[in-house]
């Protein structure tokens, strides 16, 4: 017996041609998204741009193209579309769980405060690490995280609430 | 486009097992999912990590996405030899598929070991500990890939199992698609 989600889709004919096609425009897009952040330096450096279109310029050409390349993938190399329907909302659910997982749990790490509570130690190694950064401490690789790489504890208390 | 080789239960409506590997990478997107994520949120709540980030090997992460891209390549052309009932060709384009994933690990080793000579290990950081642990995992999901692989294309070369092609081509995707997001977090996001 045949199975009816690829059978419905073509034949047992040779594809290649496809594949490589996909292949090259997938490796055109690498060019783009390595070049592009490359670009987008340059230009600020020179004064064209600002940090914040830059920024944008990284995002669009680094992590859009990187989904851009991740949907060609899915869809012509492992042929999602020629499954069940059912595989696709398997899939689709678990992106969904992570999302889910994302966004509980990034509002108490991107701020390092709020409304009623401050993350004293976050902020104070936040602090140290640009600090010791912009020294140029971190030969010896231990300056992005200084309590950790400095053996010095950070603060005990992880959150003050603010009164 | 492409028929399976494989027989279908009337149940899923699909063989079982391309589906056991579809529950697989459903349970792979959850654990790289936490670890990306956690990787992310952190990355934006640590601007000083950017110091860190600074130090990654672009053009080593570059030419890795090269070698993997073109090992999925090899992947998709060993199904479609598969789906022509070319057993042996099959087998030909899986050993060159792992062949992509050996030289993927000898870039790997290198540039870590070019890294840790720098001192910057698992302990030196944060940041550090997030890129060995995710490229780290990934490397392991490679190595397990290229172990099935062989077995795959040792029965292949004699024209049996010839559906484990198509199954064993779908893992490699994914392995593929999880380093097309680590490779902008880890060495282009600076």
């Amino acid at each position: 017996m045949s199975d009816t989600a690829h059978a419905s889709a073509g034949s047992h004919g040779d594809h290649s041609k496809h594949y490589i096609k996909i292949w090259a425009i997938l490796l055109a897009l690498l060019v783009v998204s390595v070049v592009g952040p490359i670009i987008g330096e340059k230009l600020e450096h020179g004064g064209t741009i600002n940090h914040h279109m830059r920024l944008i310029l990284t995002l669009i050409t680094a992590f859009g193209i990187a989904i851009v390349k991740a949907f060609m993938v899915v869809k012509h190399f492992m042929h999602i579309n020629l499954e069940k329907k059912y595989v696709t909302y398997m899939v689709t659910a678990m992106v969904g769980f992570m999302l889910v997982f994302f966004g509980g749990t990034a509002p108490d790490v991107l701020e390092h405060e709020g409304t009623h509570w401050e993350n004293v130690s976050a902020k104070e190694v936040v602090k140290r690490g640009q600090a010791a950064g912009a020294a140029g401490a971190e030969h010896h690789g231990g300056a992005a995280h200084p309590a950790e790489g400095s053996h010095v504890p950070a603060a005990p208390v992880e959150q003050e609430v603010k009164h | 486009m492409i028929r399976p080789v494989a027989t279908t239960r009337e149940m899923t409506g699909m063989p079982t097992g391309r589906l056991a590997v579809w529950w697989v990478i459903a349970s792979e997107i959850v654990i790289f999912g936490g670890v990306l994520g956690s990787y992310i949120m952190h990355r934006i709540g640590h601007p000083e990590w950017e110091y860190q980030a600074a130090h990654t090997n672009t053009m080593a992460g570059a030419f890795n996405t090269v070698v993997l891209l073109t090992s999925s390549l090899a992947a998709v052309l060993a199904h479609n030899a598969a789906e022509q009932k070319n057993g042996p060709k099959a087998a030909r384009f899986l050993m060159l598929t792992c062949l992509g994933g050996f030289i993927f690990l000898v870039v790997k080793s290198v540039e870590w070991t070019n890294e840790i000579h720098h001192g910057y290990t698992l302990a030196s950081s944060t940041f550090w500990s997030f890129y060995y642990m995710a490229a780290g995992l990934h490397g392991l999901h490679v190595i397990a890939g290229m172990v099935i692989m062989l077995f795959v294309a040792a029965d292949a070369r004699k024209n049996k199992e010839l559906q484990r092609v198509e199954n064993i081509g779908i893992y490699w995707h994914f392995v593929d698609l999880v380093w097309i997001f680590l490779f902008p977090l880890l060495y282009i996001a600076k």
